[in-house]
């Protein structure tokens, strides 16, 4: 058996959730106030994503703004930003735009969210 | 001189919202004036996600969101001219427009909507003792610096001020490459979003101080490191609770005020609260026909709210330019707060001038739990709202409909008052 403490994130309440987990399994959530907390803190023990925003360089200098297409595990984050700080990207760059297919092996690809000179 | 039904100042999510339901609503003669070289206001520095939940029901990044506007706003033919600033209006709604190109122009308005935004606190109302050496920076400053010019300020960072964008630019900046060592805050609670906090923080196990300031700044040409300390519940630091962070960039996220010199120079009745204007039922400043809307009328913290609020001023306008606007003939019934709540925009209602529904929005000026707010027509209790917690960092609303007047008479003032629950009264938030 051992505890996780979180702060659920659903309203300014802030609550401190307790969650006992044995192994992978979590066994019970308290310290809620409403079920958006239990729903929150057992999703957040067991897969937290996260979606990553960060700015790419770009060949003829400056930077673009892009994001994770969707959520990635929160532990690939430190990765993903890494990969993104490689790549140097060709303008201009289209909001919308694919720069990366996969980033740090979770199949999902990173995306352009504004347009580049 | 050139005239033009509608000009809309600052060309951000308020501008451009407004613009939007001006045009819908029938009114063709429309220029938004933006001072950048581009549209969408602050949001264009703000690339982390989170906007748009409310409006668009999905998370879209600052960029992502303003793009939709100025996308709806070109498919609608408005005119806009960037890179051009407001230097003046006259209170007979005459602009003066300086252009890089076109140089200085004269526009006669018959209405004019103010969606200038907000700027961050300087750093001299601080009051920090010491030298003012190479490090420091606003941490709105910093955002740009990092996200539009891609450049990172330093490597070893304080954060002063647990503001959003101090909790932001946490994680930007350790995202970059940088160690922030720790944010700093003065008040014994943040005024972020939870969210913030733990996305922004705590993954990446930043220390947040509540109850303390710099007490200390050192090095003279550059930032060499800070010293900081605990307050007291006077906000006057303990002796003795001094600790030193060695570091080679301190941001500063003490808050946002309303940028206001042009209207204040136009003579529009501010408040002194908010550091915006005072506005009626129909976002109507003092001078009939002006009206303003986004963060240059109050700090939101949600762009969505921004830009619901910014089209409400633009149907307004559309009234008033088709001359569908009823003439305030009283002064109208003014909105008291009472019990922490701090101020509400609107501050007058004139029922008779009501189209739709009011959204009565305010804040209060400390952390509440197990309470209500309420609406008052003069003694009556129209409305409560239970709430478990309320904190100054998020906007609240009461709706205001035409009906209750009808039904209770006009009062001598509407209130808004946040009432404490009996200690056993734990029902969650919610509507009664
Ligand atoms: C750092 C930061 C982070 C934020 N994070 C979030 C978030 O995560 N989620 C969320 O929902 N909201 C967030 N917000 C809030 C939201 O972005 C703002 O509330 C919104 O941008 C306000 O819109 P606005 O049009 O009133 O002001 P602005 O976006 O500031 O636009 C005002 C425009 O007016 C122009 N202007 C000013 N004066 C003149 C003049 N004299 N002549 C011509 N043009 C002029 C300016 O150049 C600017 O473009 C954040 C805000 C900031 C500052
Ligand atoms: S558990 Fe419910 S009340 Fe508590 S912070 Fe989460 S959403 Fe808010």
């Amino acid at each position: 058996m051992s505890n996780r403490i979180l702060t659920c994130i659903g309203c300014p309440m802030g609550c401190t959730l307790q969650v006992e987990m044995d192994g992978q399994i979590v066994k019970s959530v308290t310290g809620n106030t409403c079920k958006r907390g239990d729903t929150y803190a057992r999703k957040e023990v067991t897969d937290p994503t996260r979606i990553v925003t960060t700015t790419v360089r770009l060949k003829n200098g400056g930077v673009v703004s892009v994001k994770t297409k969707e959520d990635i595990p929160k532990g690939k984050i430190l990765e993903c930003v890494k990969e993104l700080k490689q790549l140097v990207v060709e303008g201009p760059v289209k909001i919308g735009q694919v720069v990366l297919e996969n980033t740090a092996g979770t199949g999902i690809p990173v995306v352009a969210t504004s347009f580049s000179k | 001189m050139k005239q033009c039904d509608l000009v809309i100042v600052g060309g951000g999510p308020a501008g451009l919202a407004a613009a939007i339901a001006a045009k819908k609503n029938g009114i063709n003669d429309i220029l938004i004036v933006e001072r950048d070289e581009k549209l969408g206001g602050i949001l264009n520095q703000c690339i982390h996600n989170g906007f748009g939940l409310h409006t668009f029901h999905e998370e879209l990044t600052g960029p992502e969101y303003a793009y939709r506007f100025i996308q709806m706003a070109e498919e609608l033919e408005i005119p806009y001219m960037t890179g051009s600033m407001v230097l003046d209006i006259t209170p007979e709604k005459k602009l003066t427009v300086i252009n890089r190109t076109e140089g200085v122009m004269e526009i006669q308005a018959k209405s004019v909507i103010l969606a200038m935004g907000c700027r961050e606190r300087p750093r001299g109302a601080l009051n920090i003792p010491g030298y003012r050496p190479m490090g420091i920076y606003s941490a709105g400053t910093a955002q740009r610096l990092v996200n539009v010019d891609g450049f990172l300020p330093g490597k070893e960072v304080v954060i002063l001020g647990s503001g959003d964008i101090g909790l932001i630019m946490a994680r930007r900046m350790t995202l970059e490459g940088a160690k922030v060592k720790v944010v700093a805050e003065l008040m014994p609670y943040s005024g972020g979003l939870k969210r913030n906090i733990v996305q922004c923080l705590d993954d990446f196990g930043i220390p947040l101080k509540l109850s303390h300031t710099v007490v200390e700044i050192k090095g003279k040409q550059k930032l060499e490191g800070v010293t900081l300390a605990r307050v007291d519940e006077h906000n006057r630091p303990i002796p003795g609770t001094e600790e030193y962070y060695a570091c080679d960039t301190l941001l500063l996220s003490c808050g946002l005020i309303p940028e206001n010199e042009l209207s204040r120079e136009m003579g529009i009745a501010m408040n002194p609260v908010t550091n915006g204007p005072v506005v009626d039922e129909s976002l109507e400043t003092s001078i009939p026909g002006v009206f303003v809307c986004g963060n240059v009328l109050h700090v939101h913290d949600l762009v969505d709210f921004v830009s619901e609020e910014a089209a409400v001023a633009g149907r307004n306008a559309a009234d008033y330019i088709r001359g569908n606007m009823e003439e305030k003939k009283s002064q109208g019934i003014p909105v008291e707060t009472e019990g922490g709540i701090r101020y509400s925009v609107p501050s007058v209602v004139e029922p008779e001038r009501m189209h739709e529904p009011v959204k009565v929005r305010f804040r209060v000026g400390n952390v509440y739990t197990n309470c209500y707010i309420s609406l008052y027509l003069d003694d009556i209790r129209i409305q409560r709202k239970k709430r478990q917690i309320v904190t100054p960092g998020e906007m609240e609303e009461m709706v205001l409909k035409k009906e209750f007047f009808q039904e209770y008479g006009r009062p001598e003032k509407i209130r808004i008052v946040l009432e404490q629950a009996k200690q056993d009264d734990r029902e969650v938030n919610g509507n009664e």
